[in-house]
C-alpha cells in the first residue's frame, strides 16, 4: 500500500506514533478527576434509589435522617421539580417516537430499580450515607414489566398510561423484492440472535461537582462528561439559568465510552441542589449505583434471514429486531438510536439488493438503555456476519471466500447501500485480502483440520464491518436535539513562540489532546513541545459537540488543522512586514521563519512573537498582528462518514467444559488518514476487548421481579488481562475527501466487530458437532447446552 | 436517638506515608484508601469499586501491595504506606512509568496508579516472569480502556531492560 501524501506541507508528526504529552501526568498520579477536587463549603449528596423495578411512593419520612450529624438537607422529587423541569427524550426525525416526562427525582412512582427518589445532602459522604439508613420511604410494589417479548401484549401492564402502550418507537424498511429473492434463493438461513444487556463500567464512576454562586448567578459544573456544551445547554433549559451563566468543566475523565455522554436524572438533581443550597455539591456514584443507574445497552432479540444463490451470491437480508430500553427514553440522545442503527447497518458491507427490517423499541421496568460504544454496530455486525456464516455453511463455502465474493467492490464508491445509507469510500476487498495474509488463513485452516482429528476444537471467525463516524447534523440536530455537529479550534501564538490550542472536543483517554497537538504542530510549523492543548471548559474552548460517534479526530482534528493553517498564514504575514519580504517567499517551519528558496532560517518564531506583542510600534501603521485564530468544521457532505474494517478471531473451545480460550485476534481497519498509528491501534485493542466482554462475559442479569442480580464487579464479569488475547492491528488508509485532513473515526470499530468474530469462531469450532450458539454473552453453559451436554 | 449521639469515635494512628510520619485520628470504620485520599489529600490512588475487585486503590503497605478499600486505616497504624505519589518521587516506578507512556499503556489513566503499584511488585519479585505470568499477575487490576496488551508490553519491556542491565 502506498503511503498517503502528507497532510501538511512540512509534516513531522501527523502519521507518527508519538507518545501522548498528557500521559505522564496521569501515570504519576497527578490527574485531576472530579472526585479529586475539593471546594470550600462543599457538601456531598447521596441518593435514595428505588429498591424495586416499579413502585408507588407512598410516603417519605425524613425526620430521622434530618437529625443525623452533618445533614444539610433532604429533598424529594416534588421539591426538586419546583426548580428543574421534566424532560421528554424524543427526536423528531425518528417518526412517531414517544416517551414520558421524566423528573430529576421520581415523583409518586419509581420505574426502575436504581431510579433516584430522594436526595440527602451532608457535610461528608460518610454522614450522608449514615443518614440514608434513617430515611424511611414507604412504597408499594406495582406490577413490573420485565420481559421485552411481552411488552406489547394487550394484557401486559402499560408503564406510562398516557402513552397508551409500551411501544417507544417502531420502524420498517422494505426494498419490495425481498419475498421474491427468498423464494428464488438456493439457500436460506434463519437464525435468532440474543444480545444480553450490558453496561460500560467506566472505572471512574459518573461524578459531578455543581457549584452555584448566587452573587453573580453563575453555575460551574465540574463533570466527568463527554459533551460539556451539551450539558451547559441542558442545565440552562431545565433549570432556567441563562446559558451564558453556566460553565461546564471536564478535566480528566476516567473512561467514558458513551456512558458519560447522557444527561442523567441525578446530574440535574445535583445541579438543582447546589442552586438550592447556594454552595458546591459533589455527587460520585458508587459501584452499585453505577450498575443500576448508568445507561445499559444492547438488549436485543433479532431474528434474521439471509438468502443466497448457489454461486455464493448473497441476495437478501431480513431482520426483525425487538429491543427493550427501560422505562424512559434517555435524555437527550434518546434510546431509539441503537435499534435504528441496527436497521441501518445490517448487511452493510455487502452487495445484496434486497433488505427488509422491522424494529420495535419497547419500554420495560429496567435501567434505561442508550448509546454505548459502538451503538447498534455490534448487534448489526453479529447478525450480518452470523447470517453470512450460516448461509456459507449451507452452501459449503469458505467464510472468507463468501465475503470476498460479496463485499461492495472497493471501486464502487461513492454509493448508496441497500438500507439507504450513503457510503463515501470503503476498502472491504483490501481489508479482507490483508487480514488473510496477516493470519495466514490457509495455514490456520490446515492446522484446524489437523487438530480436530486429535480432539482439539479450534474455530476461526471473520467479521467484516462498517462503522459510522464523523456525523453531520443528521444524527441529532435535525431531530431537534441541541447537540453541536460543528466543532471548533482556537490557536494562539504566545510571545515565546509556543502555541495554545483550545478545542471543543475533549479527552477521555483516547489520546485526543495528543493528536490535536500533532496536527497543530504540523499545521502551524512548530515543535510538539511548543504546543499546549486545552479542552473541556465551556468558558474557554470554541463551542462544539464533544466526544461521540467517533468524531474527535475527524471533526475536531479538521478544525485544529484549519485553525493551524490560518494561524500559520497570519504569522507569515507578520514575518513579511518585519522582514520586509513578500509573504510568498517565506514559510514557518520548525519554529522559525525560513526563506523558502534557500531553507535558511531568517527569524526564530520567539523573536517574531516578541516583536508582535511587545514592539508593535515597530510595525507599519495600520498593520495588526492577528495571532489568535479560530476555525470551525462541520461535516456536511454525507450524513456520516463510514469507515470499514475486518476482524478475525481464533478460539479453542473445550467441549467438555464449554470454556473458550481466545488464542489470537486480528484487526484490519480503515479509518482514513491515521494521525497516530499507536493510538489507533490502542483504540482498536481497547474496543475489541470491550466487544469481547459483551460476546463472552458481560450481562446485567435480572431476576423475574426486575432486580439486578450482579450489580458489582465480582459478579458482573468484565474482561481482565489473563483471558485476553494479543491483538494484531493493521491499517488500510482511504482518507475521506470531505476534509483536508482525511481522518475518520477509530474509537468504536473494535467493539463493533469483535462480538461477531468471536461468535463465528466459536460456531466454527463447534461445527463438527453440528452445534451453534447465537446468544451473547456466549457462556460455557450455553455452549454445553448447544452440545447437548447439560 | 438524639442528634448529639457520637457516631464517630476515633482512634489515633501513626502511619508513615511516603516517608513522612502522619499522626491522625480516624474512625475505626474508615478505609485506608479514604484516609489517604480524603484525610491526607493523596488523590493519586483511586476508588473504582470499593469491594476489592478492580485494583484501582492498590497501594503498598509495609512493602506489599494491598487494596486500599479492603484495609482499614487503623490497620495501617505503625506501618509504612507508599502511594503513587511516593513511588513517583522516589523514582521506584520511573522505568514503568516511562514504559507505560511509551507504549500508551494508559488511556484515561484511572487504573494506572494501581496498575503501576501491582506491576512494580512483579518487577521487584519476579524478574523472570513470562508474558503469560505478567498477564496473570495484573489480572486483578481492571482496565476498561486499554485491552491490557500495551500494559503487558510495557511491563515486559521493563523486565527485559532489567534483565539486560543485570547481565
Ligand atoms: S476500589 Fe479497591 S479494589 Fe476497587
Ligand atoms: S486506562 Fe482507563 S481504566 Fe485503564
Amino acid at each position: 500500500m502506498k503511503p498517503l501524501p502528507p497532510a501538511t506541507e512540512h509534516s513531522r508528526y501527523i502519521g507518527q506514533s508519538v507518545a501522548r504529552p498528557n500521559a505522564l501526568r496521569l501515570a504519576e498520579g497527578r490527574g485531576t478527576y472530579v472526585d479529586d477536587i475539593e471546594l470550600p463549603r462543599m457538601v456531598h449528596v447521596v441518593y435514595w434509589r428505588s429498591p424495586v423495578a416499579h413502585a408507588r411512593i407512598l410516603k417519605i419520612d425524613a425526620s430521622f435522617a434530618r437529625m443525623m450529624p452533618g445533614v444539610v438537607t433532604v429533598v424529594d422529587g416534588a421539591e426538586m421539580a419546583k426548580i428543574c423541569k421534566p424532560w421528554v427524550a424524543t427526536l423528531t426525525h425518528l417518526a412517531g417516537m414517544k416517551s414520558a416526562p421524566q423528573y430529576p427525582l421520581a415523583i409518586d412512582r419509581a420505574c426502575w430499580q436504581g431510579e433516584p427518589v430522594v436526595a440527602i445532602v451532608a457535610n461528608t459522604r460518610v454522614e450522608a450515607e449514615d443518614a440514608l439508613q434513617y430515611l424511611v420511604v414507604e412504597w408499594e410494589a406495582l406490577p413490573a414489566l420485565i420481559e421485552t417479548e411481552t411488552a406489547l401484549d394487550p394484557d401486559s401492564p402499560v408503564i406510562h398510561g398516557d402513552l397508551g402502550d409500551n411501544l417507544c418507537f417502531t420502524r420498517s424498511l422494505d426494498t419490495a423484492g425481498v419475498d421474491e429473492a427468498f423464494a428464488n434463493a438456493d439457500a436460506v438461513a434463519e437464525v435468532t440472535f440474543q444480545f444480553g444487556r450490558h453496561t460500560g463500567v467506566t472505572l471512574e464512576p459518573r461524578c459531578q461537582i455543581s457549584d452555584y454562586n448566587p452573587s453573580d448567578k453563575r453555575l460551574t459544573v465540574h463533570h466527568s462528561q463527554q459533551a460539556p456544551h451539551m450539558m451547559q445547554d441542558l442545565y440552562s433549559r431545565q433549570l432556567g439559568i441563562p446559558e451564558s451563566h453556566i460553565r461546564v468543566i471536564c478535566k480528566d475523565v476516567g473512561g467514558s465510552f458513551g456512558i458519560k455522554v447522557h444527561a442523567y436524572p441525578d446530574d440535574f438533581a445535583t445541579v438543582a441542589l447546589s442552586v438550592m443550597l447556594e454552595r458546591p455539591v459533589k455527587f460520585v456514584a458508587d459501584r452499585l449505583e453505577s450498575f443500576t443507574s448508568d445507561i445499559h445497552a444492547r438488549q436485543h432479540r433479532v431474528t434474521g434471514r439471509i438468502a443466497a444463490n448457489k454461486t455464493g451470491e448473497i441476495l437478501a437480508f431480513e431482520i426483525d429486531d425487538l429491543t427493550g430500553i427501560g422505562p424512559y427514553s434517555m435524555f437527550p440522545r434518546t434510546s431509539a438510536i441503537e435499534g435504528n442503527q441496527v436497521v441501518n447497518l445490517v448487511g452493510g458491507p455487502y452487495r445484496h439488493q434486497q433488505y427488509r427490517a422491522k424494529l420495535n423499541v419497547v419500554f420495560q421496568n429496567k435501567t434505561p438503555t442508550c448509546q454505548y460504544r459502538g451503538v447498534g454496530h455490534p448487534i448489526a455486525c453479529a447478525v450480518t456476519e452470523g447470517l453470512v456464516d450460516a448461509v456459507a455453511q449451507k452452501l459449503g463455502m469458505d467464510p472468507l471466500a463468501i465475503r470476498q465474493q460479496n463485499v461492495i467492490r472497493d471501486d464502487a464508491y461513492p454509493m448508496t447501500a441497500t438500507s439507504g445509507i450513503k457510503l463515501e469510500g470503503l476498502s472491504h476487498q483490501q481489508c479482507l485480502d490483508k487480514i488473510a495474509l496477516m493470519m495466514d488463513y490457509p495455514a490456520l485452516r490446515a492446522e484446524q483440520a489437523e487438530l480436530r482429528k486429535r480432539g482439539i476444537y479450534r474455530g476461526i471467525g471473520i467479521a467484516a464491518l462498517i462503522e459510522l463516524t464523523n456525523p453531520s447534523a443528521a444524527f441529532y440536530g435535525v431531530g431537534g436535539a441541541r447537540i453541536s455537529a460543528q466543532d471548533g479550534a482556537t490557536i494562539r501564538l504566545e510571545p515565546t513562540g509556543a502555541i495554545t490550542v483550545m478545542v471543543g472536543v475533549g479527552e477521555q483517554g483516547q489520546g485526543t489532546e495528543g493528536i490535536f497537538a500533532q496536527i497543530a504542530a504540523d499545521a502551524v510549523g512548530v515543535s510538539m513541545t511548543s504546543v499546549r492543548v486545552v479542552t473541556g471548559d465551556t468558558d474557554v474552548t470554541p463551542y462544539g459537540g464533544g466526544t461521540w460517534a467517533s468524531r474527535g479526530a475527524g471533526i475536531g482534528g479538521e478544525a485544529v488543522l484549519q485553525a493551524g493553517l490560518a494561524l500559520q498564514k497570519n504569522i507569515v504575514d507578520v514575518a513579511s512586514v518585519i522582514l520586509k519580504r513578500h509573504a510568498s517567499e517565506l514559510a514557518l517551519v520548525n519554529d522559525a521563519i525560513i526563506e523558502i528558496a534557500t531553507s535558511h532560517s531568517l527569524m526564530p518564531l520567539a523573536e517574531l512573537g516578541r516583536i508582535a506583542y511587545f514592539r508593535p510600534d515597530s510595525l507599519p501603521a495600520g498593520f495588526t498582528a492577528e495571532l489568535m485564530v479560530t476555525r470551525h468544521y462541520a461535516q456536511r457532505d454525507y450524513p456520516f462518514i463510514f469507515t470499514n474494517g475486518v476482524q478475525a478471531s481464533l478460539v479453542e473451545v473445550d467441549v467438555d467444559t464449554g470454556f473458550v480460550k481466545l488464542l489470537k485476534h486480528w484487526v484490519v481497519e480503515d479509518c482514513g488518514r491515521v494521525i497516530n498509528p499507536m493510538l489507533v491501534d490502542e483504540q482498536m485493542r481497547g474496543a475489541v476487548v470491550q466487544g469481547i466482554g459483551g460476546a463472552l462475559f458481560e450481562e446485567c442479569l435480572y431476576d423475574d421481579a426486575g432486580l439486578l442480580q450482579n450489580g458489582n464487579m465480582a459478579d458482573y464479569l468484565a474482561p481482565m488481562a489473563a483471558e485476553m488475547p494479543d491483538i494484531e492491528v493493521a491499517h488500510v488508509e482511504t482518507p475521506t475527501k470531505t476534509s483536508q485532513l482525511g481522518a475518520k473515526g477509530a474509537g468504536e470499530a473494535g467493539t463493533a466487530g469483535a462480538p461477531a468474530a468471536i461468535m463465528n469462531a466459536i460456531n466454527d469450532a463447534l461445527y463438527p458437532f453440528n452445534a451453534t450458539v447465537y446468544s451473547q454473552p456466549i457462556t460455557p453453559q450455553k455452549i454445553l447446552r448447544a452440545l447437548g451436554k447439560v | 436517638m438524639s442528634s448529639m449521639e457520637n457516631f464517630s469515635p476515633t482512634h489515633l494512628i501513626n502511619v508513615t506515608v511516603n516517608g513522612h510520619v502522619e499522626q491522625r485520628s480516624v474512625q475505626p470504620r474508615q478505609h485506608l484508601i479514604d484516609f489517604l485520599r480524603d484525610d491526607l489529600g493523596l488523590k493519586g490512588s483511586h476508588v473504582g469499586c470499593e469491594h476489592g475487585v478492580c485494583g484501582a486503590c492498590t497501594v503498598k503497605l509495609d512493602g506489599q501491595i494491598v487494596r486500599g478499600c479492603l484495609v482499614l486505616a487503623v490497620q495501617a497504624d505503625r506501618k509504612r504506606v507508599e502511594t503513587i505519589e511516593g513511588l513517583t518521587q522516589s523514582g521506584a516506578a520511573r522505568a514503568l512509568q516511562a514504559a507505560f507512556v511509551r507504549r500508551n499503556a494508559l488511556q484515561c489513566g484511572f487504573c494506572t496508579p494501581g496498575m503501576l503499584a501491582a506491576a512494580l511488585e512483579l518487577v521487584e519479585t519476579k524478574p523472570n516472569a513470562t508474558r503469560t505470568e505478567v498477564r496473570e499477575w495484573i489480572s486483578g487490576n481492571y482496565c476498561r480502556c486499554t485491552g491490557y496488551q500495551a500494559i503487558v508490553d510495557a511491563i515486559c519491556d521493563v523486565l527485559a531492560e532489567n534483565a539486560e542491565a543485570a547481565k
